[in-house]
């Protein structure tokens, strides 16, 4: 409950402290990740085609994997790649956004 | 935080304006707002909403299907959860928690069972219509007793379902004539099949395949002949695309001589011959196509995309085979839902919140209506035919 609870709220427009990306492209990150990730791995992240990215389905994987498979996509299965979409620092914010829901 | 929303779900269905007269439901629908988790309920007459529920959950990817009075709307929630919806009196009527990761459902021919299509346990369970309650569970089995994603799952006459396994490579052929006792026939079909489709008649059960080229079919009259591959060697010539969403395979893209499919990580839709299952044209399209829908006519196709194209639309002409209109109804266009005999499309723009009407004859926008992240527009005539 308390994960779902968080996950409102890390999805609320507003939340999230700027730090080095724009309040605005903070936005539209979240809101790819949480829609158009979320078509593969479930608006709540607890998975779908892909498999969950919660906190602790994640915990144990290094960033530095999870971000070249976000920007680079794994071959030979459906995870595509994000290159077009976004940076590798923007991949990075969306692993510790997927890691510290708020 | 789920049962507090199940409980606002149930005590609180808001009053709605359906109730107030006596009225059929033939020209109602509804809309999924998969963020929000609620459903709007739609009359395509007046254009308008009659009603909205909340409370439903993660209703990404969800899917509805209709009880054949079309009085009740199952919806399929990517949660798990089973619910149906009363249309008339704008509420829940039933609720069951059924799997923990869910994909779709389908309704069986003579209206009494459910299935739902679930990829946590991977697997297909059934229920009674009325009730809700589970009558069987077929666990999709496969190799060392692992559980395979089950997709493209479809009703099919002869009181069966058919669907296929991702990881498993098979297609399923499940008799519920009894039941509590379902009788299931195996196929191999090929590398991960992503959906799959039922011709209108209910004969051609197709599923398209992820992880190799081409789609396996199932001729449902002529089980004995078992799996078909058909378009196997796609195009040497230009290379497969990344996917960034799977397309959507519709039985309602049977047209006349032809099958309309949409090619997986390719600009293009695929014109097939029903009866040799040739390519006879590829239509380039400007992007890779997500739904590929035939106006209830016939004449037109509609096609939406994948990112990064998925603010357009396209119209393409069943008789010349080409593009007739480029439409750009908004953000993020997720689906699109004929009126009961064409003369109308809605269409659902995710991204700017809305729904957008078209006249399908002039290509005019006829209406606009205001929704909360729309995803699957689903209408009660959905109720009458088969695998939809
Ligand atoms: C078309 C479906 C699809 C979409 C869309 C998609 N993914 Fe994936 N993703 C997958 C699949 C399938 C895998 C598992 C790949 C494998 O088998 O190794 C995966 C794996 C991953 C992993 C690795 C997880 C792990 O435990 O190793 C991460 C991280 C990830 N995706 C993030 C994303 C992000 C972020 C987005 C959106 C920008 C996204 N995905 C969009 C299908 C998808």
């Amino acid at each position: 409950m308390v994960k779902e609870l968080a996950w409102g709220l890390l999805l609320a427009p507003m939340v999230v402290h700027a730090e080095t990306l724009k309040a605005e492209r903070q936005q539209q990150l979240l809101n790819l990740l949480k829609q158009d990730c979320g078509s593969c791995h479930g608006l709540q992240f607890k998975g779908g085609l892909g498999p969950p990215l919660l906190p602790e389905a994640l915990s144990g994987k290094p960033d530095s994997t999870l971000i070249d498979t976000i920007v680079n996509g794994r071959p030979g299965t459906a995870m595509p790649p994000w290159r077009g979409f976004l940076t590798a620092d923007e991949a990075a914010w969306l692993v510790n956004q997927l890691r510290n829901p708020q | 935080m789920k049962f507090l929303v199940r409980l606002l779900a149930l005590v609180a269905p808001l009053s709605l304006a359906v109730g107030a007269e006596l009225r059929g439901t033939g020209d109602l629908g509804v809309v999924v707002e998969r963020a929000e988790g609620s459903v709007q309920i739609v009359d395509t007459t007046r254009r308008t909403r009659v009603g909205r529920i909340t409370g439903l959950g993660d209703l990404s990817h969800a899917t509805a299907v209709f009880s054949r009075d079309e009085r009740y709307a199952y919806l399929f929630g990517r949660d798990g959860a089973l619910t149906k919806l009363d249309l008339l009196a704008g509420n829940v009527a039933k609720r069951a928690e059924q799997a923990h990761n869910s994909v779709g459902g389908a309704i069986s021919q003579d209206g009494r069972l459910l299935a739902s299509s679930n990829y946590t346990p991977g697997g297909v369970r059934v229920f009674s219509a009325e009730t809700l309650e589970r009558v069987a569970d077929i666990p999709a089995e496969y190799g060392n007793g692992q559980l395979s994603k089950v997709v493209g799952l479809v009703d099919a006459p002869g009181q069966r379902f058919v669907f296929s396994l991702f990881e498993a490579g098979e297609i399923w052929v499940a008799d519920l004539h009894d039941p509590k006792a379902p009788k299931v026939q195996k196929f191999k079909a090929g590398k991960e099949p992503y959906d799959a489709l039922i011709s209108p008649d209910g004969r051609y059960y197709i599923a398209g395949l992820f992880g190799e080229e081409g789609l396996a079919l199932l001729d449902l009259w002529n089980l004995d002949a078992g799996v078909k591959r058909i378009l196997p060697v796609y195009a040497k010539t230009d290379e497969k695309l990344p996917v960034f969403k799977m397309p959507h395979l519709e039985g309602r893209a049977l047209v006349g001589d032809y099958w309309f499919l949409p090619a997986v990580g390719h600009h293009e839709m695929l014109v097939v011959d029903r009866r040799s299952w040739e390519v006879v044209k590829r239509i380039p399209l400007e992007g890779q196509p997500v739904f590929v829908i035939a106006r209830p006519d016939d004449r037109q196709i509609w096609v939406n995309f994948a990112l990064p194209d998925n603010d357009k639309l396209h119209v393409i002409d069943t008789q010349t085979l080409s593009v007739v209109k480029r439409l750009a109804p908004g953000k993020a266009v997720l689906h699109m839902e004929f009126t009961p005999k064409g003369e109308e499309i809605w269409v659902s723009a995710r991204d700017d919140d809305r729904l957008v009407v078209y006249d399908t004859e002039t290509l005019e926008e006829k209406a606009r209506l205001p929704a909360d992240k729309p995803s699957g527009i689903f209408f009660t005539a959905r109720a009458h035919r088969l695998g939809l």
